[in-house]
């Protein structure tokens, strides 16, 4: 298993690195890398701060790994979040899968995307001119989640 | 039985976490968020809208009519926002 939680930033050059070294069956890597807008509708945002549960994060995350490499002929997974207090335009999170063809790559990259954002307990407090509020959980991430429910 | 809140379930009942015994019988999930509300107007603020909270039990994610005893982690939390 592959997956990290930390405070810390990720290179994802390095990363990208670490997935292919010394596996030359793989022909194609799919990687997401999300990151903190300033806007958050029409409020501007000065700092995201993000809070998770430590030993559930890693368990969601080990679930959603394992459920990716169960659906897809993956040769690789990798799974970075990042918590506490970030700014815009900082890195947030990074998914990524190695395949020998792109389509299970590709696939079970926005898979993992959309898993996470609805199963891994992470919350985000948006900080701005008129304080901080929590980010409600969105219906289109739902829709998203359902999307590979049915593909099952 | 220990008992997370996180993000605002957390601001709300003003605490990360406590270890609690319920001295009515509390069988399930439900019966617990009843329980808790009885214990202060945090609480009661926090589980308003029951339906606004998730629950995981021993870090895995329950439904309300789920069973919780003495020895679990009950967390309470809303809907997640990661990504």
């Amino acid at each position: 298993m592959s997956i990290q939680v930390q405070q810390h930033d990720f290179d994802v050059a390095r990363e990208m690195k670490d997935l292919t070294a010394g596996n030359p069956a793989i022909g194609g890597v799919c990687m997401f890398v999300g990151l903190v807008r300033d806007m958050a509708g029409d409020d501007s945002i000065s700092s995201m701060t993000l809070e998770h549960y430590p030993g559930m994060t890693e368990k969601a995350l080990e679930d959603i790994e394992a459920e990716a490499l169960a659906r897809w002929p993956l040769q690789s997974t990798r799974i970075i979040h990042r918590y506490g207090q970030l700014q815009p335009g900082d890195q947030i999170v990074f998914v990524a899968a190695t395949s020998r063809h792109r389509e299970a790559a590709f696939e079970a990259c926005h898979f993992l995307i959309d898993w996470l954002k609805t199963k891994a307990p992470f919350w985000k407090l948006e900080s701005g001119p008129e304080g901080g509020h929590w980010v409600d959980a969105r219906t289109s991430d739902d829709e998203a989640t359902k999307r590979w429910q049915q593909k099952e | 039985m220990k008992i997370l809140y996180f993000a605002w379930v957390r601001e709300k009942v003003g605490l990360s976490g406590e270890d609690v015994s319920p001295d009515i019988p509390v069988d399930t999930v439900t019966d617990l968020v009843e329980w808790l509300k009885t214990r202060g107007d945090n609480y009661a603020r926090a589980f308003a809208d029951p339906a606004l909270v998730r629950v995981a039990v021993n870090q895995d994610y329950v439904d309300p009519d789920a069973a919780v005893g003495q020895n679990d982690e009950v967390a309470f939390f809303p809907p997640v926002t990661g990504g």
